[in-house]
């Protein structure tokens, strides 16, 4: 270090924001995402090979919802893009598991940035990886299999966007606390799944038992589920859906719950931070 | 002006659990010191390290660092410290100049500031040529340096640096102390470091000497090795026992048995060797004279060595386990 002192030591940099930090954070997801190679194939590739396999293979059981006349392709389009937004922006957050055990996270922790900014950025971050695969199927889908006008294209991104960041911010609640992928991946089985299949995704919740009903109607997905599916069918049928303005409600409330909840849990040390 | 030290601890304690850590620490650093937090494993000092960082909340205890309240006001601490990590905190997936990119973000540096702060920096780590490689293909003194980089990119006036010449070869080791005088001397910087290197302390202004939690001894380096009157003398025997009391029956002189070893702490070190040696020519393996060193200071005061303090502490660990089934 034979270099002479020649700047001038610098006076102290003004008070971190919220959003400069978030998006170097969010971006950082990004540039990660990209340079993993693998990642971005199977990305790209397990949405189309689900929806054609199981498109074809279950068309034959699947019964359209009372009243209307929907194709099961139909159908499924808009629950695989929930199905793909729900699995990148959940799986997203594993990096914080990652940045826990590679130190990377101690030295976030110990910024002067504030902790909403660090939530922000993963839930951000989260969001753009969904944005990005979710864009390309729904764009295949808008060609290919459900024809929509353009304003239904883009309420559609607009109501999956939503989603993604509202899942995000389950994924960092979960991942937060969790000091093995191992145990990220068994609660993805035990509870996101279930949260997935009973949202309404692949099969409506006419001729489902009560009880199962029920769980439909608590579970929050329900309703992106449900806003994304009039974004996408238009006038077509609204009649086996709750309420467009209710599930737009409840799917903003979910996101604004799940910040709030990532902030809150985002205050604790886990035994992973004391390495 | 206030008279307030830049950093202040005052009656620090901290549990994991029910694991006591840290015991009522209390120690000031004034502005420009190198001041070294010494111990073996488990001493204590990484917990220091990891309070002082706002990284843990301390059990009880105040702290300030520039004034400010630890508890009440970390982010005004935050902005102000510069933070070097014992384990890497790189994203390895990212470039050298990535790394320090987002860690100006974090601090509230942005645009043609933040990217002439880098370059400097990186110029000062001897990486300005390796910026753009990912930090994955660096070796571990270059994963080092960029991480010393990164503590001091938002030009802080205090580094607290963990184990800071872990994985530095002996080159890089000076070039860093080097570094944080000149620091220290130019701009004021303290740092403020734990180490189990007692070559290491040596170089400190000032040290803390920490065991078992416990703070046990704490002045300039200098200071410490002084309280030991004069030379030691250092014993090899196979009975150490019978020599301790035959030296003193004869010689009237302390030998403590430390360890399998005798140590003697006197004036004219010299002489005694020549008596010791001649009255005992069978008893003695080994005989070693030299001044006080830090590992001397450390065996007065908690009567034992240094390195053994991690094997004890755990034998004593097992036997209360055993004692309590």
């Amino acid at each position: 270090m034979s270099l002479e002192a020649t700047t001038a030591p610098i006076e102290l940099p003004p008070a971190p924001g919220i959003l400069a930090p978030a998006m170097s954070l969010a971006k950082r997801e990004l540039v990660r995402f990209f340079r993993q190679r693998s990642r971005v194939t199977s990305a790209l590739l397990q949405p189309i090979v689900i929806f054609l396999f199981f498109g074809s293979a279950l068309n034959g059981s699947f019964k359209p919802p009372t009243g209307t006349e929907l194709h099961f392709r139909e159908y499924l389009f808009p629950g695989t893009i929930a199905m793909i937004v729900m699995f990148t922006a959940i799986f997203s957050t594993i990096s914080i598991i990652e940045d826990r055990r590679e130190g990377f996270l101690q030295s976030v922790l110990v910024a002067p940035a504030p902790r909403l900014s660090m939530v922000l950025g993963k839930l951000l971050g989260g969001t753009a990886l969904a944005f990005i695969q979710a864009i390309i199927f729904l764009l295949a889908g808008y060609f290919f299999i459900l024809p929509m006008t353009l304003m239904a294209l883009l309420e559609s991104i607009g109501v999956m966007s939503l989603m993604a960041f509202a899942l995000s911010g389950l994924g960092f609640m979960i991942a937060w606390r969790m000091d093995s992928t191992q145990g990220f991946h068994a609660i993805m089985m035990l509870f996101l799944m279930p949260m997935l299949f009973l949202s309404g995704a692949f099969f409506p919740d006419d001729g489902v038992p009560v009880w199962l009903s029920w769980i439909m109607k608590l579970n929050p997905l329900t309703y992106g589920v449900a806003a994304l599916r009039q974004c996408m069918y238009g006038e077509k049928t609204f009649v086996f859906l709750p309420d467009f303005k209710l599930s737009m409600a409840i799917t903003i409330l979910f996101a604004v719950a799940a910040v709030a909840g990532s902030v809150a849990v985002s205050g604790s040390r886990t035994t992973g931070d004391l390495q | 002006m206030q008279s307030t030290p830049l950093v202040s601890v005052e009656n620090l304690s901290h549990k994991y659990g029910e694991r006591l850590a840290l015991d009522n620490l209390s120690f000031t650093a004034g502005t420009g010191e190198i001041f070294g937090l010494l111990g073996p494993n488990g001493g204590g000092k990484t917990t220091t390290f990891r309070i002082l960082s706002t990284l843990i909340r301390p059990t009880s205890g105040k702290v300030s660092m520039f004034g400010f309240d630890l508890l009440s006001q970390p982010r005004e601490i935050q902005r102000r410290i510069g933070v070097v990590f014992q384990s890497p905190s790189l994203d390895k997936k990212l470039t050298a100049y990535e790394n320090l990119f987002h860690q100006g973000c974090l601090y509230g540096l942005s645009g043609a500031k933040l990217k002439e702060r880098i370059n400097y920096l990186l110029e000062r780590v001897k990486l300005a040529d390796r910026a753009n490689e990912y930090v994955e293909a660096f070796s571990g003194g270059m994963r080092r340096r960029v991480e010393l980089a990164k503590g001091l990119l938002h030009g802080p006036k205090l580094l607290l640096l963990d184990e800071p010449s872990t994985g530095l070869d002996p080159g890089a080791r000076r070039d860093m102390w080097q570094y944080l005088r000149e620091l220290a001397s130019t701009e004021g910087v303290t740092s403020l470091l734990t180490t189990h290197y007692m070559e290491e302390a040596a170089q400190c202004s000032r040290i803390a000497i920490l065991n078992a939690g416990k703070l046990v001894a704490m002045g300039p380096p200098d200071e410490l090795r002084a309280t030991i009157g004069g030379d030691v003398i250092t014993i090899q025997s196979s009975q150490p026992a019978e020599l301790q009391k035959n030296i003193a029956a004869q010689f009237g002189l302390n030998a403590e048995l430390v360890e399998g070893t005798l140590r003697v702490e006197t004036e004219r070190g010299h002489e005694w060797v020549a008596k010791l040696g001649g009255a005992f020519p069978g008893a003695i393996d080994a005989m070693t004279i030299s001044k006080p060193t830090l590992d001397d200071v450390f065996i007065k005061k908690t009567g034992h060595k240094f390195w053994v303090e991690r094997e004890m502490v755990n034998d004593a660990k097992d036997k209360k386990k055993k004692g309590g089934r």
